[in-house]
């Protein structure tokens, strides 16, 4: 009766091979559906040492402009209850520095980067998608038109509808990259946004951003930001994120990557529940940076505990009372 | 750079104001070099995310220890931990003082107050002995004298209300002995950043090399979020560097004090 003792190394290896965890976003396939947010991970090779970058869905890079950016002065970041407010000003190294510096590392990688990008005109949002289009090799780009900390750019495209759609439609021409909006939380209805960015030919959208926020020294009476305010991230924003994605892919057909306070596997879920198809694990990096690891197991463990095959099952499954 | 879940070994008050906290720690302790620190998370803290960087004050065997002094809510809980519970450390970090070459240069430390945590190790394996000078506010201030002397050491204490050693600042005893010789001499210092300052002016003026320790609040420690950097020289102009990364030890003419945006 050999064949009937159960091997449970065989199974197990069985069970990984039925569990399909991969995503398709735009052109892009990746091999789960985590990934980082853009400005919590660097440019990957900073955490190379404490995990390994080829098990994630995605590497997704800091804010590239066309030029180096300093950045804000410091006091850059301050904690507070379940979260974080940062106003670093997306210091960077601009297309040439990340190229020199950054590339060779992350073109070696066996997972795609995804290349987050911004500018201060409609015009240089295009060069800068127009010089990685050249590069070769990327995944995809991200267009950042939602960061809260500077005078000149970012959120200023994200939270008109109009400049929203140049972005997007001038950046959709520079390249055939897929390309992720991010959008900015900072609207009173997101849907006309997310419709937008799609209208405009985004291949999918990447919900949410920081939300503008502020905290007090009472002792000195003085900001705890240099900049003064600044976006506030963790676990948090988690549960207005999720509406937020929830709203979002009511309104759009493209994929959505959800991202918010994501810190374990059941975050995750419910922003796929909501209806991303993806999702994005951001400041948890800064305090446990295997947390994108771990949320990949977990999600292969819930659907092996409630017999899903395929990951793609549980985007948007969430049940709505009748 | 290694995360690992390390052990309390013990957790005690070594003086009025400080703890010292001793961990098992068998991945990090034999990679750390002097000026190095750990980055902490403090698991019972729950709704305070962040991990918190300590300096590393001395390795032993699988363990290292830090000092640390209960000023909010992380070192309070932290002091309240006891031994046998764990924490995770990611570690060691940072780019640590240049120990001096056998024969090579006298090592001169200067120490304001919980500084000289970050300095111990290096006098440990200098390989030749040297003075430290260490100063605080009040005697209460002033940490581990013994441990230093007991390396052969001079110490050299100074209060500001003179209720141990010398009365002034810890710059004082320094200026006259850099007025004596500065020959063969380095200066390496750790304290806050006033004192710093008034030691890099120092190394400029007397023309002695300078290594300083620099203080900056860190979030992410490894060199991502960009917390914590300070302006040093770039060419003609300057840059932010990671205090984490390229840090926290920093060449005192590399320093840039005054910035104008």
């Amino acid at each position: 009766m050999k064949s009937e003792i159960r091997n449970p190394m065989s199974e197990a290896a069985n069970d990984a091979r039925a569990t399909d965890l991969s995503v398709q976003i735009g052109s892009l396939r990746m091999q789960n559906p985590v990934t980082v947010a853009s400005g919590t991970f660097g440019y990957g090779v900073e955490y190379a040492e404490l995990l390994d970058l080829n098990q994630l869905g995605a590497v997704v890079v800091k804010g590239i402009r066309l030029t180096p950016v300093r950045g804000n002065p410091t006091p850059r970041t301050v904690e507070v209850a379940s979260g974080l407010i940062n106003a670093i000003g997306l210091q960077g190294p601009g297309v040439d520095g990340f190229i020199q510096k950054y590339w060779p590392f992350l073109k070696g990688l066996k997972v795609p980067t995804i290349i987050n990008i911004w500018g201060t005109t409609v015009e240089e949002y295009a060069e800068v998608a127009r010089r990685f289009d050249g590069l070769g090799g990327v995944g995809a780009l991200e267009l950042n038109v939602s960061c809260p900390n500077i005078k000149e750019g970012g959120a200023q495209f994200g939270t008109d509808a109009r400049l929203l759609s140049q972005v997007v439609a001038a950046c959709r021409k520079a390249t055939r990259l897929p390309l992720i909006t991010k959008m900015s939380p900072n609207v009173v209805s997101i849907a006309p946004y997310a419709k937008a960015a799609e209208d405009a030919g985004s291949d999918a959208l990447a919900v949410t951003n920081s939300y503008p926020a502020m905290a007090i020294d009472i002792e000195t009476r003085r900001p705890k930001l240099a900049n003064v305010t600044g976006g506030l991230t963790g676990p948090c924003i988690k549960p207005i994120a999720i509406k937020l994605v929830w709203e979002a892919a009511k309104a759009v057909k493209i994929p959505i990557i959800g991202m918010g306070g994501i810190q374990n596997a059941a975050d995750a879920l419910e922003f796929i529940m909501a209806g991303a198809t993806a999702v994005a694990v951001g400041t948890a990096n800064f305090y446990e940076p295997q947390t994108a690891l771990h949320v990949i197991e977990g999600i292969r463990d819930f659907m092996q505990r409630k017999d899903i095959r395929d990951v793609r099952e549980i985007v948007g499954s969430v049940q709505l009372p009748k | 750079m290694v995360e690992q879940t390390v052990n309390i070994v013990s957790n005690e008050r070594a003086t009025d104001l400080y703890f010292r906290l001793v961990v098992r720690a068998p991945q990090i302790a034999p990679l750390v070099q002097p000026g190095q620190f750990a980055h902490v998370r403090i698991l019972p803290l729950r709704d305070a995310l962040l991990r918190r960087p300590f300096s590393i004050f001395q390795v032993e065997g699988d363990t290292f220890a830090i000092l640390y002094k209960s000023v909010g809510k992380g070192t309070e809980v932290l002091s309240r931990m006891r031994p046998g519970e764990e924490l995770n450390a990611i570690g060691p970090l940072g780019h640590g003082f240049t120990v001096p070459q056998p024969g090579g240069e006298t090592p001169l430390l200067v120490a304001g107050g919980y500084g000289m945590a970050a300095m111990h190790l290096l006098a440990q394996r200098s390989p030749q002995t040297g003075i430290v000078f260490v100063g605080g506010r009040r005697r209460v201030d002033i940490l581990c004298e013994e441990e230093f002397r007991a390396l052969g050491w001079e110490v050299r204490a100074t209060t500001e209300d003179g209720s141990h050693g010398e009365k002034g600042l810890v710059t004082q005893p320094l200026i006259a002995e850099l007025k004596r010789t500065t020959a063969g001499r380095k200066l390496f210092a750790c304290g806050p950043t006033p004192m710093l300052k008034a030691v890099g002016r120092l190394a400029e003026e007397f023309n002695v090399p300078a290594e300083l320790s620099m203080d900056e609040h860190m979030c992410c420690g490894v060199g991502v979020c960009l917390t914590c950097v300070i302006p040093v020289k770039a060419g003609d102009a300057w840059e932010y560097q990671r205090t984490c990364t390229e840090g926290p030890v920093f060449d005192s003419r590399e320093v840039v004090w005054e910035v104008t945006r």
